[in-house]
């Protein structure tokens, strides 16, 4: 096969093919943009959301914890920690995650999860990053409570 | 080695295998705590040893590249690096700034890393292979553009081949998506959006092209085929790298929160980009049995085919296996995935590193020859404990990926083992994968002897 395909050919594969795919590919991207605010709830990013996120990041939460599938395989996923832990109680589940960072780390544990001294503030902006976060319309993903 | 700027590449590839022993070295540490939690914890946390891992992982292979750049440009370009210079220079503000940021994962936590830093003037930092300060990644950048400043002038000056123009296609890329590194937006699914800019475009798309050059120049020089040869494969490799690749982007945005057309994209498009691959190991093999010449130095050809092999099993075929929606479904997010990454990882791009080096360290020492035979035969075991290592730890940790979708993922709700069950039942695999990690350092360690393997003459 490759005998029949010329070197000019296969160079106008090249520049033709990537020309087309770039511009689908921007296009694609563009509408994707579009769409987010919608599917993500960006009206219900508070301020306190916004913090919980940094708070998430600057803790390096991703470094272990996985949020919506993404990030490191050494501990839970996080997206639907709200209904898992909270059982979708906004009450409940602050309260549970407020014990749950202040007895960190837990003895008898065998994977360890560090103390981050997190403020009450800062551990009510998490909880709030967290059940906004649990709110994205990620297509039904994870398929039960444990994923 | 025709030119004699093309040494500056010397220490670019001795500092990448120097990483590439750290980078074991915390592997394997955080494949232990996954066996003990309370290995070296808190001292080093195993976000902290992952995040050294992978951090060095990308550094190293920035190297690398860079290394490969710098070799084979002047060889192509008929002449002297624009300036070597700025290539030396380059190299240390590199080293120390890489070898700073690791000190500060190791030294201070990561929020405490943060606020030094000032990432709250520019936030960047905490995402996934994205940890660096932003101050680092700033530094990148510079480090990157005059690299690719000096390798596009010595590229103008001089003879212009497919191999270098598609080198400079994915230099280009890779700087060009690391920007988005700087885009992170208070919305967390605009900010994974545009972290895939940076991720999937460089290992799924960008570095492609660079692996696809370094492999051609290096399979030019030890089988000697016709050059015209060799373009219309690299055009053909490269345009489907970079036609799948883009589009294939979608097999991240099934879950995160993105559209859902996404889910007939990615899977597609994921089909697709196994192309890329399975050309190069037909490419490889082919050139092979037209070659011309019988090179001496066999142990690059290895690693060539070697890169080809294990890049079309881990990064294609392991690839399209996880890739469509419906199986993503159950497998986002799993030790499969994990499992992928190091397959992939290892056989597209640390093994393309070997293949440059094996090629290009012995021509640098004064042996155009290649090593002697004592050297490549100590070299080839290494690759092989390497290539088991790999391919064993890659092979418990789908295990252990199967284990946590049958018992965490597939049942329902109610019949569910949560995510610590399932670590207990998974921990035998564990077990194994840190056993083959073990086998994969003394296979580096066996590597690095074959630099000091004597030469007959006492060369």
């Amino acid at each position: 096969m490759s005998e029949r395909i010329t070197k000019n050919m296969a160079r106008n594969i090249f520049y033709v093919g990537s020309a087309i795919s770039i511009i689908i590919f921007i296009a694609l991207i563009i509408n994707t943009v579009h769409q987010i605010p919608k599917l993500s709830n960006a009206k219900e990013m508070t301020p306190s959301v916004v913090r919980g996120k940094h708070i998430w990041e600057v803790n390096d939460c991703a470094g272990c914890h996985t949020l919506e599938g993404e990030g490191a395989f050494y501990a839970p996923e996080l997206c639907d920690a709200f209904q898992r832990d909270g059982g979708g109680n906004v009450a409940a589940f602050k309260a549970y995650l407020a014990s749950w960072m202040a007895a960190q780390p837990i003895k008898a544990d065998n994977r360890k999860m560090p103390q981050f001294n997190l403020t009450k503030k800062q551990v009510n902006d998490l909880a709030d990053f967290l059940i906004w976060t649990s709110h994205i319309h990620d297509h039904d993903w994870p398929h039960n409570i444990q994923g | 080695m025709k030119y004699k700027s093309q040494m500056v590449a010397k220490p670019y590839f001795i500092f990448a295998l120097i990483l590439l022993a750290g980078q074991i070295v915390f592997g394997l540490i955080a494949g232990m705590q996954y066996i003990h939690g309370g290995f070296l914890f808190p001292e080093i946390p195993f976000n902290v040893a992952r995040m050294v891992h992978t951090n060095l992982l990308i550094v190293l292979m920035l190297f690398a590249f860079m290394g490969a750049s710098y070799y084979l440009v002047p060889e192509e370009a008929e002449r002297e690096l624009w300036s070597p210079m700025l290539a030396k220079v380059m190299f240390w503000i590199f080293a120390v700034a890489g070898i700073l940021t690791i000190l500060g994962y190791l030294l201070v936590s990561y929020s405490e890393l943060a606020k030094i830093t000032l990432n709250y003037l520019l936030p960047t930092m905490g995402r996934g292979y994205l940890e660096q300060p932003t101050i680092t990644k700033i530094g990148i950048v510079v480090v990157v553009v005059a690299f690719i400043l000096n390798i596009t002038m010595t590229i103008i000056k001089g003879r212009k081949t497919i191999i270098t123009t598609m080198l400079l296609f994915g230099l280009f890329g890779l700087a060009f998506f690391f920007l988005f590194a700087f885009y992170n937006p208070a919305n967390l699914v605009m900010s994974k959006t545009f972290w895939w800019f940076v991720v999937h475009m460089w290992v799924e798309d960008t570095w492609e092209l660079i692996e696809a050059a370094i492999l051609a120049f290096v399979v030019i020089k030890v089988t000697g085929v016709d050059r015209e040869q060799i373009d219309k494969w690299l055009y053909l490799i490269v345009a489907s790298t970079l036609i799948a690749g883009l589009m294939g982007v979608g097999h991240h945005y099934y879950f995160i929160g993105t559209p859902k057309y996404w889910f007939w994209l990615g899977t597609i498009f994921s089909v697709l980009e196994v192309v890329p691959f399975f050309l190069m190991i037909i490419f490889v093999y082919q050139m092979v049995k037209k070659r011309r010449i019988k090179h001496d130095n066999e142990a690059a050809l290895t690693w060539a085919k070697g890169t080809a092999v294990v890049g079309f099993i881990g990064a294609g075929l392991l690839g399209l296996a996880l890739s469509p929606y419906f199986i993503s479904y159950f497998t986002h997010g799993t030790q499969l995935v994990a499992a992928h990454g190091h397959l992939s990882f290892f056989g597209a791009y640390i093994m393309i590193m070997f293949t440059i080096i094996s090629y290009a360290m012995p021509t640098m020492r004064g042996r155009p020859h290649g090593n002697c035979a004592k050297a490549q035969r100590v070299e080839k075991i290494g690759f092989w404990l390497m290539v088991i290592g790999v391919f064993g730890m890659a092979t418990a940790l789908l295990i252990a990926g199967f284990v946590q979708v049958d018992l965490q993922e597939l049942p329902n709700s109610a019949h569910a083992l949560t995510f610590a069950q399932t670590v207990t039942k998974e921990m035998p695999w564990f077990v194994i994968r840190e056993v083959f990690g073990v086998v994969i350092l003394i296979g580096l360690l066996t590597y690095f002897y074959s630099f000091f393997v004597k030469e007959p003459n006492g060369a």
